[in-house]
C-alpha cells in the first residue's frame, strides 16, 4: 500500500505541473510576452533536485521490499508456533494434483487445508512452466519440472478459494484451476481420516492418464504419486509417458483431427516418433 | 508435395478463410493497378532497388501501418472474445495464436520499423547528411526485416500461427507444441533481426563520422541523439536474440537439449536469454520515442530543449541499466530474495533518469509559447498518460509486491502503458510531425485531432481498468473467464475502450487519403518554422542528394538561430560542386526473398529448400565482396543539374 | 558531404585513404562489438548447461588435449601471420602479402581438418550434438566459431582474388585489412574456448 502511496503523490505532482504548464504557457491571443523565454537552456539546480528526490524515493521503497523479500520465504508470524502442513503443488497439463505425503492423501484440482494454519507448499509441475496462485490468498509462485518453490499460505479465515495457473501453458490454461478450501480444524481433521479410510489407492496406471494434456475432474486418493516419482527432482516422466502413450511430444506435420468441440485438448496424433541419435 | 500443401493450408475457420481470399484478392489487386499503369519498372527503380534513405524511411513506415493494422485487428478479435464469460467467438487455440501474434507483430513488426523508419528519413537530414553510411545495408536491413515479416504472417494461413506467447517460453514452446507455428516465429524473427542488426551499425558509423562542418555532438539534435544511444543498445542486444533464437531452432529441429525437459535441457535459461535480449529491446522501442517527443515539443513550445545535456546523461544510464534488470520480468520463478532484492534496485532505479527526462519535457513547456497542432498533442498527452505506465512499472518493480502483480491484467495494462503512451503515441506524432518532410504536404489538423480524442480516450478506457481487473485476479492470456469471477463488467468497459482505438486508427488512415488529394502542397522545406537541419532543404520534400550546400553550425538548434540571425537575407550565389550519390542495389532484394525461402524451408524441414538458399545466399555475398568496388563508385549529380533543382525550387517558393 | 581527411599525408595507411575505407573499418569494429555479444551468450548457454552431462561421457573423459594444443597452436600462429600480411602491405610488398595470406589460409584450414576429426572422434565415443545439454553447447559454441573461421577462410580467398586482379588500392587494402580484423578476432575468441572449454573441461 505505501508504494501506492508514493506513486499517487508522484502522479498527482506531475498532473499538476502539466496542467499549469499547459494552461499557462499556451499560445493565446493576450499571451504576456514576458513569459515567453525561448532561449532557456536549462537549470543545474533543479536537475540536481529532480535527480536527488527520485533517489531517496527509490531507496525508501527498497527497505520495505527488501524486508518482505525476505520475510516471504519464512511461515507467516501470526501462527509462528504451528507446524506448517507441507503440500507438494504439481501441476500437469492442465490440472493441478495435491500430494499430502504426512497424510498419504492426493487430490486432484482441489486442495482442503485447516484455517489459520501455515502450509507450505512446495510447488513443481510434470511438464510446463506453471504459476501456482490464490489471489486472495496471497502471491503467486512458479513450478517447473526438475525443481521445486516453496510457498506459505495461509487461510486466516474458513471458505472457497479461487486457485489458478497464472503461467501460460496453453490451450488448456483458462481451465487450469483448482479449489482452495480452507475448513475449520476439526471438519479438515475429519476429512482427513475419511480419505485415508475410503479414498481409493493411487494406481500408476491413474496417475500415468494425468500425464496426459487434458482437463480432468476433481479426484481422491488414499495414496500419493510420491512413491513412483518425484517431479522435482525428475523432470522427464511426464515426456516419457507421453512417448509411451502416442501423444505427440514434437513434430512437425500434427494432423488437427477434427477436435474442434473439444476446445481445450491438445491435439493428440499418434505419430509420436522422437527419434533418438 | 499436394499432400504437404493441403496439410497446411488452414481452410476450416471461416476468418481465416475470409483472411486467405481478401490476401489472394488484394495481391491479384496489386498486380493488375502495377501493369495497367506500366508501373513495375518505376516500383524496381524507385523504391525496391532504392538505397536513398528517404524512401527505405517510407517503406518502413508503410510495412509498419499495415502491420498496425493487422496488430490491431487482433486486439479487437481478442477483446471481443474477452467481453463476455464462456464466449465462444475463439476457441483456445485460435485465441492463444492471436495474442501471440498481436504481440510479437506490434513490438517487432510495427513499433521497430515505424521507429528505424523516422530514423532513417530524418537523422541524415539532421546532422546534414546525404545518406547513411552504408547505403546497401541498409536496403538490405529493410528487405531483411520484410522478409521476416512476411514469413511470420505467411503462419496464420499455412501451417498455423505460433502459440506460446510472444514471449515464446520453454518448456511450452518446444514440447508443448508440435507442428510449424513456432518455427515461424523462430526463423521469422531470425531473419528480420538480421536487418535490425545492420541499422544498428548503419547509424553509429553515420552519426558518428558524417556529421556536417561544426555539427560536434554536442550540437546534435535530441532525436539524432536518441538514435546513436538506440544504435548501441541494437548492437548489443540483438546478438544475443540471434543465438536465443538460434539455440531453440536447434532443439526444435536438431534436437539438440537447450532448453528441453530432457538430457539436461534447462527451460529457465530460456526466459533468462529471452528477457536479456527483451528488456533493452523496450528501451530500444521507447528511447527514439523520447527523442521524437523531444523534437516535437521543442517545436511547438517554440522553446529549446530544457536540459539538453542532462537528457543526453539521462539516455547513457538508461541504456547501460537496461541491460541489468532482466530478472524482474520473472522474480516468481524462485529466485533467492537477494536476487530479487538486487534486481528490484536496478529496476526501480531506471525510473529515476526517466523522471528526469520528464521533468526536462515539462521544462521545455515553461515559459514557451505552445501551439496545439495534432503532433504537439500526441507529445503532450504521452506526458500523464506514460508516467500512470512508469509508477506502476515502480510497483512492479517491488518485487515482494511483484508476487501479487505478476502475469495478470495489472502487468498488461503497466507495460500498454509504457508501450502505447510511449512508443505508438511517439510514432503517430513523429509521422504527423514529418509527414511534410516524406510527402510534401502536411495532415489536415482537424482529423488528425479527431484521430487523436478518440485513440487517446479510447486507449484510457480501455487500459484502465485492467489495473483493476488485475487487483481482482484475472490472469493475462486467458481466453475466456467464467461468470461467477465477478471480471465481467471491466471487461465490457475495457473492448468499448479498444473500438474508440480502432475508429481512431481509422480516422487517421482516412486522414492520408483524404489529405494526398486536398492538402495545400507546401512550398518550402520549413512546414512547422523547425529548429533542426532537416527544415533546411530547399524543397518540402528534399532532393535526393539531401542538401546542395550546408550551412555552418554553430550551436544546438542550428536552424532555429540561423533564421534568427538571417531575417530577411536572400541567398547569395552558393557554389556548387559535383554531389556523388550512391547507386541503387538489388542484391538485397533478391537475398531477402532467398532467406525467406530458406526460412519457410527450415520451418516445414525441407531442408533441400534450406540448403539450397543457403547456396544462393552465400552467392549473394560472394558477388557483392567481387562487385563492390564497381557497385559502390555511384554516380555523380553534376553541377547544372543542382542548379537546376535548385533554382526551380527557390522560383517555386 | 562529410567529415574529409584533408591531410592525405603519406603516412596514411592505403585503407583509411578513402571515405569508404574510413567508414568501412569503423562500422567493423562496431560489428566486432555485436559478435562479442554473440559470442558472449553462447558462453553463458555453455556455462549455465555444464551440468548437463547425464546420458553422455564426461569432457575429460573424451577430450584430446593434445590435439586441441596443436589446434591452439596452429591458430595462434596463423594470427601471427596475418599481422605479417598486413605489415607487408604496409610496405607495399604485394607478392609476400599474398604469399604471408595463403599461409594463413593453410594454417586456418589445419585449424578446422583438426576441428573435424575431434567432432567426429567425439561422436564416436558418444557425445553427439544431441546427447545431452553439455554436448548441444560444446557444438554450438565451438561449432559457430569454426564456422566463423570457414567464412573467414572463403572470404580471404575471395580477397586474394581481387588483389591479384586490380592490385593494391585503397579499396582492395581496405578488405584485406578489415578481414584480418576479423581473423584476429576469431583468434582472440579461440583463448576463451580454449581456456573455458578445454581447459577447464578437463579441471572439472
Amino acid at each position: 500500500m505505501f508504494s501506492i502511496y508514493f506513486m499517487l503523490a508522484i502522479l498527482i505532482i506531475v498532473f499538476a505541473l502539466f496542467a499549469f504548464m499547459l494552461t499557462k504557457y499556451r499560445d493565446r491571443k493576450n499571451f504576456n510576452n514576458k513569459n515567453y523565454k525561448p532561449d532557456m537552456h536549462g537549470s543545474t539546480k533543479l536537475e540536481i533536485i529532480w535527480t536527488i528526490i527520485p533517489i531517496l524515493i527509490v531507496t525508501a521503497l527498497s527497505i520495505p521490499n527488501a524486508k518482505a523479500l525476505y520475510e516471504l520465504k519464512e511461515p507467516p508470524k501470526s501462527t509462528i508456533d504451528k507446524e506448517p502442513i507441507v503440500i507438494y503443488a504439481t501441476a500437469a497439463d492442465w490440472k493441478w494434483i495435491f500430494s499430502y505425503p504426512k497424510e498419504n492423501i492426493e487430490t486432484v484440482n482441489y486442495v482442503n487445508v485447516p484455517e489459520d494454519h501455515p502450509i507450505l507448499f512446495k510447488v513443481t509441475a510434470a511438464d510446463s512452466m506453471v504459476s501456482f496462485w490464490v489471489p486472495q490468498l496471497g502471491g503467486q509462485i512458479y513450478g517447473m519440472p526438475g525443481m521445486v518453490n516453496d510457498q506459505y499460505l495461509q487461510a486466516d479465515e474458513p471458505g472457497e478459494y479461487k486457485g489458478m495457473n497464472s503461467n501460460f501453458t496453453g490451450a488448456g490454461m483458462a481451465h487450469q484451476l483448482f479449489s482452495f478450501v480452507a475448513l475449520e480444524e476439526a471438519s479438515y481433521q475429519d476429512w482427513v481420516k475419511k480419505t485415508q479410510e475410503n479414498a481409493p489407492k493411487l494406481v500408476e496406471e491413474t496417475y500415468e492418464k494425468l500425464m496426459l494434456p487434458e482437463t480432468v475432474d476433481e479426484m481422491t486418493f488414499s495414496s500419493t504419486h510420491l512413491e513412483f516419482v518425484d517431479h522435482g527432482n525428475d523432470s522427464e516422466y511426464a515426456m516419457n509417458i507421453r512417448e509411451k502413450y502416442g501423444v505427440e511430444v514434437k513434430g512437425i506435420k500434427v494432423k488437427v483431427d477434427g477436435n474442434e468441440d473439444n476446445e481445450n485438448e491438445e491435439t493428440v496424433s499418434n505419430n509420436g516418433s522422437h527419434s533418438n541419435h | 508435395m499436394f499432400n504437404f500443401i493441403k496439410d497446411n493450408l488452414i481452410l476450416n475457420d471461416p476468418m481465416i478463410l475470409g483472411a486467405n481470399i481478401s490476401i489472394v484478392l488484394t495481391v491479384i489487386g496489386i498486380v493488375v493497378v502495377l501493369t495497367y499503369f506500366k508501373k513495375w519498372k518505376w516500383l524496381w527503380t524507385e523504391w525496391i532497388t532504392s538505397v536513398d534513405h528517404k524512401r527505405i524511411g517510407i517503406m518502413y513506415i508503410i510495412a509498419a501501418l499495415l502491420m498496425l493494422f493487422r496488430g490491431g485487428v487482433d486486439a479487437l478479435l481478442m477483446r471481443a472474445q474477452l467481453t463476455v464469460p464462456n464466449n465462444t467467438f475463439l476457441s483456445a487455440q485460435h485465441y492463444n495464436e492471436i495474442f501471440t501474434t498481436h504481440g510479437t507483430i506490434m513490438i517487432l513488426f510495427m513499433a521497430m520499423p515505424f521507429l528505424l523508419g523516422l530514423m532513417n528519413v530524418v537523422v541524415p537530414l539532421q546532422i546534414g547528411a546525404r545518406d547513411v553510411a552504408f547505403p546497401f545495408l541498409n536496403n538490405l536491413s529493410f528487405w531483411s526485416f520484410f522478409f521476416g515479416a512476411i514469413l511470420f504472417n505467411v503462419s496464420f494461413v499455412f501451417g498455423g500461427s505460433p502459440d506460446a506467447g510472444w514471449t515464446n517460453y520453454a518448456p511450452l514452446a518446444i514440447e508443448g507444441s508440435p507442428g510449424p507455428g513456432i518455427n515461424y516465429y523462430l526463423l521469422g524473427l531470425q531473419v528480420s533481426g538480421i536487418g535490425t542488426l545492420l541499422t544498428g551499425i548503419n547509424f553509429i558509423v553515420t552519426i558518428i563520422k558524417m556529421r556536417a562542418p561544426g555539427m560536434t555532438l554536442l550540437r546534435i539534435p535530441m532525436f539524432t541523439w536518441t538514435t546513436l544511444i538506440t544504435s548501441f543498445i541494437i548492437v548489443f542486444a540483438f546478438p544475443i536474440l540471434t543465438v536465443t533464437l538460434g539455440l531453440m531452432t536447434f532443439d526444435r529441429l536438431f534436437e539438440t537439449h537447450f532448453f528441453t525437459l530432457t538430457n539436461g535441457g534447462n527451460p529457465m535459461l530460456w526466459s533468462n536469454f529471452f528477457w536479456l535480449w527483451g528488456h533493452p529491446e523496450v528501451y530500444i522501442v521507447v528511447l527514439p520515442a523520447f527523442g521524437i517527443f523531444s523534437e516535437v515539443i521543442a517545436t511547438f513550445a517554440r522553446k529549446t530543449l530544457f536540459g539538453y545535456k542532462s537528457m543526453i546523461i539521462s539516455l547513457v544510464v538508461i541504456s547501460g541499466l537496461s541491460f541489468l534488470v532482466w530478472v524482474h520480468h520473472f522474480f516468481t520463478m524462485g529466485g533467492s530474495a537477494a536476487l530479487n532484492n538486487v534486481f528490484s534496485i536496478t529496476t526501480m532505479a531506471i525510473a529515476i533518469p526517466t523522471g528526469i527526462k520528464i521533468f526536462n519535457w515539462l521544462g521545455t513547456l515553461y515559459k514557451g509559447r505552445i501551439q496545439f497542432t495534432a503532433a504537439m498533442m500526441w507529445a503532450l498527452a504521452f506526458i500523464p498518460t506514460f508516467i500512470i505506465g512508469g509508477v506502476t512499472g515502480v510497483m512492479l518493480g517491488m518485487a515482494a509486491a511483484d508476487f501479487q502483480y505478476h502475469n495478470n491484467y495489472f502487468l498488461v495494462a503497466h507495460f500498454h502503458y509504457t508501450l502505447i503512451a510511449g512508443v505508438v503515441f511517439a510514432c503517430f506524432a513523429g509521422f504527423v510531425y514529418w509527414y511534410p518532410k516524406m510527402f510534401g504536404h502536411k495532415m489536415n489538423e482537424r482529423l488528425g485531432k479527431l484521430a487523436f480524442w478518440f485513440f487517446a480516450i479510447g486507449f484510457n478506457v480501455c487500459f484502465l481498468p485492467q489495473f483493476l481487473l488485475g487487483f481482482a485476479g484475472m490472469p493475462r492470456r486467458v481466453y475466456t473467464y467464467l461468470p461467477e469471477d465477478g471480471w465481467t463488467a471491466l471487461n465490457v468497459v475495457s473492448t468499448v475502450g479498444a473500438v474508440g482505438m480502432g475508429i481512431g486508427f481509422v480516422i487517421l488512415v482516412y486522414n492520408v487519403n483524404y489529405s494526398m488529394r486536398n492538402a495545400k502542397r507546401e512550398t518550402t522545406g520549413d512546414a512547422w518554422n523547425g529548429r533542426t537541419l532537416e527544415w533546411a532543404t530547399t524543397t518540402a520534400v528534399p532532393p535526393h542528394y539531401n542538401f546542395a550546400v550546408l550551412p555552418e553550425i554553430k550551436e544546438i538548434d542550428a536552424f532555429w538561430h540561423i533564421k534568427q540571425q538571417n531575417k530577411g537575407t536572400k541567398k547569395e550565389n552558393m557554389e556548387y560542386k559535383p554531389i556523388h550519390m550512391p547507386s541503387n542495389a538489388s542484391t538485397p532484394f533478391i537475398m531477402s526473398v532467398l532467406f525467406f525461402v530458406g526460412g519457410f524451408g527450415l520451418v516445414f524441414e525441407l531442408w533441400w529448400m534450406a540448403i539450397i538458399s543457403g547456396i544462393g545466399i552465400l552467392a549473394c555475398m560472394i558477388l557483392r565482396s567481387l562487385r563492390s568496388h564497381k557497385e559502390d563508385e555511384g554516380y555523380y549529380v553534376s553541377v547544372d543539374e543542382i542548379k537546376k533543382l535548385e533554382q526551380k525550387f527557390q522560383k517555386e517558393a | 558531404m562529410s567529415n574529409i581527411n584533408n591531410s592525405a599525408s603519406t603516412n596514411t595507411p592505403l585503407e583509411y585513404q578513402s571515405e569508404t575505407g574510413k567508414l568501412n573499418i569503423f562500422g567493423f569494429w562496431i560489428f566486432l562489438g555485436a559478435e562479442v555479444s554473440l559470442f558472449a551468450t553462447l558462453f553463458a548457454a555453455y556455462f549455465a548447461l555444464k551440468n548437463g552431462t547425464v546420458g553422455g561421457p564426461l569432457p575429460n573423459e573424451v577430450f584430446d588435449l593434445n590435439n586441441t594444443i596443436v589446434m591452439t597452436l596452429i591458430l595462434l600462429t596463423s594470427s601471427f601471420t596475418s599481422g605479417l600480411a598486413i605489415n607487408e602491405m604496409r610496405r607495399n610488398n604485394v607478392k609476400s602479402m599474398i604469399i604471408w595470406l595463403i599461409i594463413t589460409l593453410l594454417f586456418g584450414l589445419g585449424f578446422l581438418y583438426m576441428e573435424v576429426a575431434e567432432f567426429v572422434h567425439l561422436v564416436n565415443e558418444g557425445a553427439a550434438l544431441g546427447t545431452n545439454a553439455f554436448w548441444s553447447s560444446f557444438y554450438l559454441l565451438t561449432g559457430t566459431h569454426g564456422l566463423h573461421v570457414s567464412l573467414g577462410i572463403g572470404w580471404i580467398i575471395l580477397i586474394i582474388m581481387q588483389v591479384l586482379k586490380r592490385g593494391l588500392t585503397p579499396d582492395t587494402a581496405k578488405k584485406v585489412f578489415v578481414s584480418s580484423l576479423y581473423w584476429h578476432f576469431l583468434d582472440f575468441v579461440w583463448i576463451f574456448v580454449f581456456t573455458g572449454v578445454y581447459l577447464l573441461g578437463m579441471v572439472g
